[in-house]
Formats: C-alpha cells, sequence, structure tokens
C-alpha cells in the first residue's frame, strides 16, 4: 500500500464535496451523537479498534498514571461550561471561542487515523472534527508567527498533581505553525459518531496522526501563536526521550521503548497480539514529509 | 503463637497464599480466553498488563523474604525462618514468569538479536536482568544439602546476594516508570528500612564485638 492510498490528494483539497450540516450541542456529561460528513480518510481500510479499548485504555495523566485510571477518574470532573479556548500571541485578531462558536467554523468531517503512542502500541480511531488551520485562520496570524503553542485544562481539584505525576501541569504542546496548518491536523470534538468522553479529551482536542499520541493534546484551552519553538511537558521532563517534533520514526531509538514495531490493540488473540512494523510518520509520509524535506529527523526527534 | 508458627499446617497456608497471584492471573486469561474477545481481558493491553503483574508479584516477595530476619529478631520467634526458603523461591518463582513473559510472549521481542538489543540497551532491562541472575544462585543453593556442601558460614554470605536482587528490582522498577515514580518510591522505602535495619544491627554487633571481646558472639545472624 502507499501513503497516498490512505488520503488521496483530491480529498483533502476539496473538502466542499464533504461539506455535511454538523450538529453545535452543548457539552454532554456523557457522550451525544455527533453528526459528520464520511470522508475518505479510512487508514487505509485498517479495521477500527473497538470503542471500548479507546475509551478504557488512556493516557492522560491529569485523571491517574496508570491506563486504567482516566476511564475512572474523569468521568467525575465536568468540563467548564460554556467551554472557551482562547487564541492569542502573535495574531491580528486574538480571540476566545466557546465550543459552540468553534463547531460553526467549519463542517465536521469523520476520519480514521492510526494513532501510534510512543509506548509501542497503535489504534485506529475514527475521529469527528475540521482542520485546525480552519480555527487558526480565524484570528489571522502574523508574519512573526511560527510556531502553535497549545495548553490543556488543570483543574487541581479533581486532577493529579504534577508532583504525583511526575509531569509538570497544564499539559503543554507545540506545533511549528506550517504542521499545525497541514490539513491533516485535526481539532477533534467527537470519536465513533459521538462527542469525545472526557478521558479521550473532552469537548475538544488535537490529533495529529503523524506524530506520537501525547503530541495529540486533550482538553485544550489556550492556544498561542509564538515567534520561538515553545517548550511541551514531555521535553521539558526527559528532553533525551521526547523531541519536539515526536514525528513517529521507527528509525530514531527511544532509550525506553522500541519504536521497530507497534502492538496493534484488541487485535490478534489475547497471549499473541497483533504486531506490526511501525512507519515512517505513522504512515501518512506521502503528505507529511515534505513539511521536513532537508531536516534531520534524527537529530530533530 | 509458637505452635502456630512451627505448626507443619502453617507452612501449606503460606505455600497456598503465595500461589493465589498466580491463581487469580490464570483466572483472568482463563475468563478472557473462554469469551474468545481478547478485549474481555482487565485491559486492551493483556501481554502489558500480565508483565507488570508479575513484577509487581516478584519485588513483593522479595520484600517479603526480606522482612522475616527483622521480623525474627523483633518478634524474637526463630520459628519465622523456616518461611524463608519458600518465599524467596516465590520471588524466583515469580521473576522466572515475569521474565518468560517478557521474552516470550511480549511481540516486540520477535528475534533474538532485539532481546539482545534490549537487554544492553535498555538500562533498565539491564538491571532487571541482573536482579533475577542474582536470585539464581540462591534458588540453587537453597537446599539443606547446599547449606551443608558450602558450610553455613560460606552459604550465608552467598546468600547476601539478596540485597543485590533488591536494591536492583527497585531502580529496575525506578527506571522504567515514564514519570509517576511513587510505587518505585514506595519500594525502595520498604527495601531502604529492611536492609537500614540489618545495617543498625550488625553496627551494635561489631560495636558490642569491640567494645568487649569475650563478650559471646551475638546469636542473631543478619541474612
Amino acid at each position: 500500500m502507499r501513503y497516498s492510498d490512505v488520503t488521496p490528494k483530491e480529498i483533502y483539497l476539496n473538502r466542499r464535496r464533504f461539506l455535511t450540516a454538523a450538529l453545535a450541542l452543548p457539552i454532554p456529561a456523557a457522550a451525544a451523537t455527533l453528526n459528520a460528513g464520511k470522508t475518505a480518510f479510512n487508514a487505509g481500510g485498517e479495521k477500527i479498534t473497538s470503542q471500548k479499548i479507546v475509551t478504557t485504555y488512556n493516557n492522560f495523566y491529569e485523571f491517574g498514571t496508570g491506563k486504567d485510571e482516566p476511564a475512572q477518574n474523569a468521568p467525575k470532573w465536568k468540563p467548564i461550561s460554556p467551554w472557551t479556548v482562547r487564541i492569542e500571541g502573535e495574531v491580528a485578531q486574538p480571540k476566545t471561542l466557546d465550543v459552540d462558536q468553534i463547531l460553526k467554523l467549519a463542517p465536521l468531517q469523520e476520519r480514521i487515523y492510526r494513532h501510534r503512542c510512543v509506548e509501542g502500541w497503535s489504534i485506529v480511531v475514527p475521529w469527528i472534527g475540521f482542520p485546525l488551520s480552519a480555527l487558526l485562520k480565524q484570528v489571522q496570524p502574523t508574519g512573526k508567527a511560527k510556531f502553535v503553542a497549545f495548553e490543556s485544562v488543570y483543574d487541581p481539584n479533581i486532577m493529579l498533581s504534577p508532583r504525583k505525576a511526575g509531569i509538570q501541569f497544564p499539559y503543554v504542546e507545540g506545533l511549528r505553525l506550517d504542521e499545525a496548518m497541514h490539513p491533516l491536523a485535526l481539532l477533534t470534538v467527537g470519536m465513533y459518531g459521538e462527542t469525545l468522553l472526557n478521558q479521550n479529551g473532552a469537548p475538544i482536542r488535537l490529533v495529529i496522526p503523524w506524530k506520537y499520541g501525547f503530541k495529540s493534546i486533550k482538553s485544550v484551552v489556550r492556544i498561542r501563536l509564538l515567534e520561538k519553538q515553545p517548550p511541551t511537558t514531555w521535553s521539558t521532563s526527559w528532553p533525551a526521550a521526547y523531541g519536539f517534533y515526536s514525528n513517529v520514526n521507527p528509525d530514531h531509538e527511544h532509550p525506553r521503548f522500541s519504536q521497530r514495531d507497534e502492538e496493534r490493540l484488541g487485535e490478534g488473540t489475547l497471549l499473541k497480539p497483533k504486531v506490526i512494523p511501525t512507519r515512517m510518520f505513522n504512515g501518512y509520509g506521502d503528505q507529511v514529509a515534505k513539511l521536513y524535506a532537508g531536516m534531520n529527523l534524527d537529530r530533530n526527534y | 503463637m509458637n505452635r502456630f508458627l512451627s505448626s507443619p499446617w502453617t507452612k501449606v497456608v503460606v505455600f497456598v497464599l503465595s500461589l493465589v497471584p498466580l491463581g487469580v492471573l490464570l483466572w483472568l486469561c482463563w475468563q478472557a480466553y473462554q469469551s474468545a474477545d481478547p478485549t474481555e481481558f482487565v485491559t486492551a493491553n493483556p501481554i502489558e498488563y500480565i508483565t507488570h503483574y508479575t513484577g509487581d508479584w516478584t519485588i513483593r516477595f522479595i520484600c517479603f523474604t526480606l522482612c522475616i530476619t527483622p521480623l525474627r529478631m523483633l518478634l524474637n520467634r526463630p520459628q519465622i525462618t523456616r518461611f524463608r526458603r519458600m518465599l524467596g523461591l516465590f520471588a524466583f518463582f515469580y521473576g522466572c514468569v515475569h521474565f518468560a513473559v517478557w521474552l516470550f510472549l511480549d511481540p516486540r521481542q520477535n528475534t533474538i538479536p532485539a532481546i539482545w538489543e534490549d537487554i544492553v540497551k535498555r538500562r533498565y532491562i539491564t538491571i532487571g536482568m541482573l536482579a533475577l541472575l542474582a536470585m539464581l544462585p540462591l534458588a540453587i543453593t537453597s537446599t539443606a544439602g547446599w547449606v551443608r556442601r558450602l558450610g553455613f558460614k560460606r552459604w550465608k554470605r552467598l546468600h547476601k546476594l539478596v540485597y543485590l536482587t533488591a536494591i536492583a528490582a527497585v531502580i529496575h522498577y525506578w527506571w522504567l516508570v515514564k514519570s509517576d515514580i511513587r510505587l518505585p518510591l514506595m519500594y525502595a522505602a520498604i527495601v531502604a528500612v529492611l536492609l537500614g535495619y540489618r545495617i543498625i544491627v550488625w553496627m551494635r554487633d561489631r560495636k558490642r564485638k569491640l567494645s568487649d571481646p569475650r563478650a559471646p558472639q551475638p546469636t542473631a545472624s543478619t541474612s
């Protein structure tokens, strides 16, 4: 299979074909149905991971560092309503938008993406959202803007303390502006035809399918456009292991986890899970490799 | 109390209790296997779960084993030592299961070069191997025959290797967690107390011996 089989170029060049009326719903405590237009983003026809796995096996350290803890603890959390996202920095029009306003910015699309965790497992998820670029264009980044910094919500009353989790909160992530504007970078509000559950980053998160999962920041409250590269939580915590780019790269050694192969969760048998070789850029090289032309990706990990 | 501690049945009970973690694990696997749906296991990543589960029980049994001597001295009940060999062998047993799961079931360890690369390159695996290998001579020489063959003094000296196992096991755990060090820290504290106790006893005995060379040798062994 070629990279272009996963996402035909005409699909993201011609999004209008997939315009579908989107329902802008208030954020409910439990997932609500979310209508989204079907797209040709189908992860090359790879089998979609069961919703049960994707909603019960999570890394969301604010709700506990065990894989099962976010599903246990996150439902107790009530996202602030109305949820707002502040977009500021090197922009002509700083804005604070609530989720309803954001949902109206572009038609919702369903995109089935492979999701590769740095720990060596992967899932295939039908996300619902629209390109992050549609949101960023709203604030008109200035010529100085080169990077985008994202910040997660942090509610110390219900979330783990940074001391216990061992990483800094609020969780922060970052992208280069051209990465953030790439059509594959998805501003995500739902999955499996429903709004996001808390443990999956409700009410609004990023999904950057060619990077390790921790780059896909959850429960975003603040976005800043910057001239300089912003710090990111994991690269601050262990710089030798986690870099700013964190593109899926089987050739770059991670000191803790082998990146050669990945375990596809929910497939295979109990004692013999399905293992597949990890692909450069998680298989999205045809679309994103040009972002890194001339860069040494072993050094810029 | 003494009768309870020296009863042969107590040993049977401890043996059966030590097998409970294995039984629970096998039962969980059986349940998932019966349902023919791998997602029916406790987590979506069964091999990771089983690896962590057996690792947890290995370090727990190492701690149980190291508790025996301090308990015996503090409670002044020599009979407690009867359980030391069994608990130590269970630590080795769970350690072997832990290792075997990583070696044979972890799907990423698919070739011998990949396994070797992991052992050499990933320091948490290197020190985990050290912890396990240090237990091997202890398991082999755990019989009464070997105590006789080596002589009690030499046998005792050899079995101090368990301290190395305990320290290496804690470091193994510490190095493998991504950022939340609460559990490795807890085991580090437990092992520090258990080894610290021995150091204090050793220093006290040494001081006593120096100040009064004719004093009888302390009967308490600190292994």
